[in-house]
């Protein structure tokens, strides 16, 4: 199972890239696999203000519909709009292209108390 | 979680292994999309073995069979099958089953595999007065389905019958590669194809042989997505106990005879009827709301998006003045409401064997 080092991830199976007060916000290796083929994803509109734990997308694949939480709180300011033709790219590309939106964070220094990539593994582990 | 014969293929193949009607089965090996599309435009495998086998023999096999079942047994000749269903005495459904005529005496029951003991008991309660012998071999069997337009030439070069001669809903005894098998040309997935009966002990030379010449394997997905496309029911989602099968699509099966519970079913009304949604936008699924205008119609019992049409489809129970192709409805997904149009199904086109 790939997880990156350069990045912090939720127990709900989100990660997160911070790059000074933006975050970018996607779904783990281990979640687009337990998802299976991803055929839609709905995205938040930008200017919505969301709390950490917030239900603000939703994935879904041909077996179900899944929610994506904020795993920060803050403002949504971009989303990634090659996504509605290419819901795919969350199964490919999950850590790049697949990527689901941004959020321009009220702390960030709450950041660091996201799981890193060890205590994620631990959690994937779990779940198996 | 009981494990099919076939377990160890599918973790040799990287199947994703889940729980089903108590069943260790891969939902997937890679892909549900890429395995329902090889069935639609090659050949897909699935291990079905976790369905139930009853063998109903003896004098009154038949009697038995027209009294217990709604299709009519007696329009079987030997080496026929059916599409049938269990009917109770409420006006519902036991199961959605399939029955082979094997020999002049001897019927071969398919039963889903979630519904084998329940079937079982309802099946023993009513055989007391006919002279019948029924088997429960569900764990003496292993059953590949063998499905998709490429499943008869596939499958050709292993058999020692000819296999054009013989139409849908056939049913008869072969070798393969010199191992004896039932094969029968039915399925569940509206593909041409065929279904592979054989002992537990010879099935993964059976199913490997099939790998090995290029079929795909295909999981739980697929299968429900397949099925889901071509307008199957899948019990316990579209039949249940208190469903009506006169409102379904497949109420061809009720053939006008005596039957247990015909009574109920006679005096059944259609409030609701089972129809096709076809949406422009949006996944409908198992238990979201249908709605006209404000006013709420109905229910989602299966849905997806559809691998060929990439729309999402649905099967639904509605108020009947809504029921009629072509109708506009709404179906509520996630606090919105989506345009669904009614439509007959199948959805997509299928292979006319």
């Amino acid at each position: 199972m790939n997880i990156p080092e350069d990045r912090r991830y939720s127990k709900t199976h989100e990660w997160v890239k911070l790059e000074g007060d933006v975050a970018t916000v996607g779904i783990s290796d281990f979640a687009q696999e337990s998802l299976g083929d991803v055929v839609y994803v709905e995205l938040p509109e930008s200017g919505r203000q969301v709390a950490a734990g917030e239900a603000v997308a939703v994935i879904e694949s041909v077996k179900t519909a899944s929610d994506v939480y904020a795993p920060l709180a803050g403002e949504v300011v971009e989303v990634n709009e090659s996504l509605a033709d290419e819901p795919e790219l969350v199964n490919g590309d999950p850590y790049g292209g697949g990527w689901l939106f941004r959020l321009r964070v009220s702390r960030p220094a709450e950041f660091e108390s996201l799981l890193d990539a060890s205590a994620y593994a631990k959690v994937i582990e779990e779940e198996e | 979680m009981k494990k099919t014969p076939l377990y160890d293929e599918h973790l040799r193949l990287g199947g994703k292994v889940v729980e089903f009607a108590g069943w260790a089965l891969p939902v997937q090996y890679t892909s549900i999309t890429k395995e329902h599309l090889a069935v639609r435009e090659a050949a897909g495998l699935f291990d079905v073995s976790h369905m139930g086998e009853f063998f109903v023999r003896g004098k009154e096999a038949l009697e038995f069979l027209r009294w217990v079942a709604l299709n009519d047994a007696a329009r079987l000749k030997v080496g026929r099958a059916q599409y049938s269903m269990l009917p109770n005495d409420k006006g519902g459904v036991v199961d959605d089953i399939y029955v082979y005529r094997l020999s002049e005496g001897e019927y071969l029951m398919v039963v889903n595999a979630a519904n084998v003991s329940k079937d079982w008991k309802h099946l023993g309660k009513l055989a007391q007065g006919f002279d019948v012998d029924l088997v429960n071999a569900s764990d003496d069997w292993a059953l590949l389905a063998l499905q998709g337009p490429r499943a008869a030439e596939t499958l050709q070069v292993f058999i020692d019958v000819e296999l054009s001669s013989k139409r849908k809903n056939s049913t008869f005894t072969a070798e393969f590669a010199g191992l004896p098998v039932r094969l029968a040309r039915t399925g569940y997935t509206g593909e041409d194809g065929f279904e592979i009966f054989c002992a537990p002990e010879d099935s993964s030379r059976i199913w490997r042989s099939l790998i090995d010449a290029g079929v795909t394997p295909a999981g739980l997905g697929a299968r429900d997505t397949l099925r889901l496309e071509a307008g199957f029911p899948l019990y316990g989602h579209e039949l249940r106990d208190d469903t009506n099968p006169k409102c379904t699509h497949l109420s061809w099966v009720i053939k006008n005879k005596p039957y247990y519970g015909r009574e109920a079913i006679d005096a059944g009304s259609c409030r609701q009827r089972l129809v096709g949604l076809l949406l422009e936008r949006g996944i409908p699924r198992e238990g979201y709301t249908v709605f006209a205008e404000d006013k709420e119609i109905g229910m989602v019992s299966s849905g997806t998006q559809s691998p060929v049409l990439k729309r999402g489809i649905a099967l639904a129970w509605l108020d009947s003045p809504h029921a009629e192709p072509g109708e506009e409805v709404m179906v509520e997904i996630r606090s919105r409401l989506y345009p669904a149009k009614v439509v007959k199904t199948p959805f997509v086109e299928l292979a006319k064997k």
